[in-house]
């Protein structure tokens, strides 16, 4: 990917004193985003905020949209005009968002959203943490195709990462999630903000080729197709149908088969330069710790009680959680007597921590329904019996 | 060369501005949505707008087929979203002309909400609803914009819901241009296209046209022909009426004409306005 020159005007350099969200909105801001659409919904809304405030210093767009549904599909007509764009939201919002994710994922548009988890189902706790829609950000719209999701556990991590997510989501021209949750969100820490010649953006893929050649859906050798600016003269066409390299629909079996294997693969077989986690004393480890967002700060207290105790314990934290480490899981369930997946949620990634093991070593669930972290002592009692 | 040869090889006047590729289409004969696209046409023609700089977005439904078969950078979005899709693309790329073309199922029964707020906000955008009366490409359901007393196939004792006025709606949440016109007055279509073309901000047309195969069969009133009849005796030209007068009845007398034509800054000059007043030299300007 062709590295682009990154616009100082909206990078903040220095070290700061910022929330989880406020790092996203600074994260996008250098990352060269210059639309914003959303609709306020807690503990999401101040990244939203921040944008409003900082865009008009920069040049750009915040608009704040009737629903989560409008927010989506602006996003979807900026990108298409050339803009990189981002949105923010939570559980409900991001419920409404489904549809609309599902027609970014079709006509392979890069878009970013960032997910501020907080506890569902419904309306649930407005204010307090959940890491429940872990397989919503995967599944949540109808049919088949795959996404990319990250997952930040700390403010510093939430501007690295909305600044990869932009990278992977116009790398791959894929609707990319920022799933951090309202801890992360609302936790101030140092972050600190590199000069703009220090950060790594890349361009889309733009097409320069003839005007009339032009297909927006002709997959290169790296699968993904080149895009083109609505306005830039090539007169294209794009649809949420089932479409063809043209963009135009046909309605039969053999160009859908074509087209989902096509969105299902051009993820599948990038995911090892996708995927990104973070391991420690994995190699002769009994027993490995799986967590992320804020769980696993919480998960690496009970793993130092449990090295006090005695017990030989590794922590693998996804920083990626879409595609999934598989292999690496794969890998480690030969070696391991079980892993431990503390989450906020009632047993999601669980689920792939146990396909990917494939019984060779069980996984064990912490689950928290939701609404405060672990407790400590609840995930090293999970450990202790996983090490048994 | 004879003349019939010649006649073989002369180009078809819309060719430019279609995608030959995908026609035939797919609309019913004695459907009134061709007769609505012939008008865009036209109008783009008689403009001379660049066609680079003009974008089409549609939704789902007859009408939102219309993006697939107009040879401009087009875009067909999901049910009701041709809106919030066009808002996005007009702010990303403030110098294009943006037009919605979509149906009245589309813009105002399931994307209702972003049709009030794009005009509220005066959105920069042109839309043209081709009001059928029905959910057509589903089969003929009752709609948001079906007459009282119309049978349809969800309402197939009669529709009993009060519906939509769409240029009274449109006047009510702030556009700057409304006009309403029937499937029979096509070069009024074109014109208000025309003239919609040098407006600013939030514009809106409707167009009534025929659905043949679903609505007038099910009300049993003939094929497109005695519809045009109907349209020819029923409307009535009355520029600048009130648009709290124009309901439409069952078959009853239909009000057409170009109701609102003010002047107020769209979105973006809004924005850049006020933002310079609060700002002062600190703002960076955005598409201007």
């Amino acid at each position: 990917m062709k590295k682009l020159k990154v616009d100082p005007k909206g990078v903040l350099t220095g070290a700061h004193y910022l929330d989880g969200d406020f790092a996203i909105a600074e994260g996008a801001l250098a990352a060269g985003c210059r639309f914003f659409a959303g609709y306020p919904i807690t503990p999401s809304t101040e990244t939203a905020e921040r944008f409003a405030e900082r865009i008009p210093f920069v040049g750009g767009i915040f608009i704040q949209m009737e629903d989560e549904i409008a927010s989506v599909t602006a996003l979807i007509g900026a990108s298409w005009a050339g803009k990189k764009a981002m949105t923010v939201t939570s559980g409900p919002g991001f419920s409404l968002m489904m549809e609309n994710i599902g027609l970014a994922a079709m006509m392979e548009t890069p878009i970013v959203i960032a997910n501020v988890q907080r506890g569902g189902p419904s309306t649930g706790l407005p204010t307090l943490v959940g890491q429940q829609d872990m397989m919503q950000v995967r599944w949540g719209s109808h049919g088949d195709y795959k996404i990319i999701a990250l997952s930040p556990d700390s403010p510093q991590e939430c501007f690295d990462l909305t600044i990869q997510a932009f990278n992977l989501s116009e790398t791959y021209r894929v609707p990319t999630f920022i799933m951090t949750d309202e801890c992360v969100g609302h936790m101030h820490e140092k972050v600190v903000i590199p000069p703009a010649d220090k950060i790594e953006v890349v361009e889309r893929k733009w097409y320069e080729g003839p005007k009339e050649k032009y297909l927006p859906y002709k997959p290169d050798k790296d699968m993904i197709p080149f895009m083109v600016k609505a306005g830039d003269g090539y007169r294209f066409h794009t649809t949420g149908l089932t479409h063809d390299e043209r963009g135009y629909p046909v309605i039969n079996a053999e160009c859908q088969d074509w087209v989902v294997r096509h969105l299902n693969d051009k993820i599948t077989k990038n995911a090892e330069k996708i995927i990104k986690y973070e391991e420690e004393q994995t190699d002769n480890a009994e027993v490995v710790v799986v967590s992320y967002g804020i769980t696993s700060r919480v998960a690496y207290r009970a793993v130092q009680l449990a090295r006090k105790a005695g017990i030989k314990v590794g922590t693998l934290r996804l920083i990626t959680v879409w595609p999934f480490p598989e292999k690496r899981i794969k890998e480690l369930a030969k070696k391991v007597k079980a892993f431990v997946v503390p989450e906020i949620n009632y047993g999601q990634m669980v689920l792939e921590v146990e396909r990917a093991a494939a019984g060779k070593a069980p996984a064990i669930l912490v689950p928290h329904c939701g609404g405060w972290v672990h407790n400590p002592e609840d995930i090293l009692k999970a450990i202790k019996e996983a090490a048994k | 060369m004879s003349k019939d040869v010649k006649a073989q090889e002369a180009k078809n006047p819309m060719e430019d501005f279609l995608r030959m590729d995908r026609i035939p289409h797919i609309w019913c004969s004695g459907c009134g949505i061709g007769v609505v696209v012939t008008s865009f046409v036209d109008a783009l023609r008689k403009s001379e707008i660049d066609l680079n700089k003009v974008a089409i977005v549609s939704g789902i439904g007859c009408t939102g087929r219309v993006a697939g078969y107009v040879k401009l950078d087009s875009f067909h979005s999901t049910h009701g979203r041709a809106i919030p899709f066009a808002t996005g693309l007009k702010l990303g790329n403030p110098e294009m002309q943006v037009v919605v073309f979509s149906g009245d199922g589309d813009i105002a029964g399931i994307g209702g909400n972003h049709f009030v707020h794009a005009a509220r906000r005066n959105m920069d955008i042109l839309v043209i609803c081709v009001n059928n009366f029905n959910y057509a490409m589903t089969g003929g359901q009752v709609a948001a914009t079906s007459p009282i007393n119309a049978n349809l196939s969800t309402a197939p004792y009669g529709n009993f819901e009060y519906p939509f006025s769409l240029p009274y709606l449109a006047d009510a949440c702030g556009a700057t241009y409304v006009a309403r016109w029937t499937c029979l007055h096509i070069r009024r279509v074109t014109m208000s296209i025309q003239e919609a073309f040098q407006k600013k901000g939030f514009r809106f047309i409707e167009v009534i046209a025929p659905c043949v195969t679903l609505y007038a069969r099910r009300n049993r009133l003939g094929d497109g022909l005695n519809l045009l009849k109907y349209y020819h005796d029923n409307s009535e030209i009355r520029h600048g009426a009130d648009t709290r007068t124009l309901d439409i009845g069952y078959q009853g007398k239909m009000i057409v004409g170009k109701f609102v034509d003010r002047e107020k800054p769209p979105f973006l000059e809004c924005m850049n306005t006020h933002m310079k007043k609060a700002l002062g030299d600190k703002y960076v300007p955005y598409g201007e």
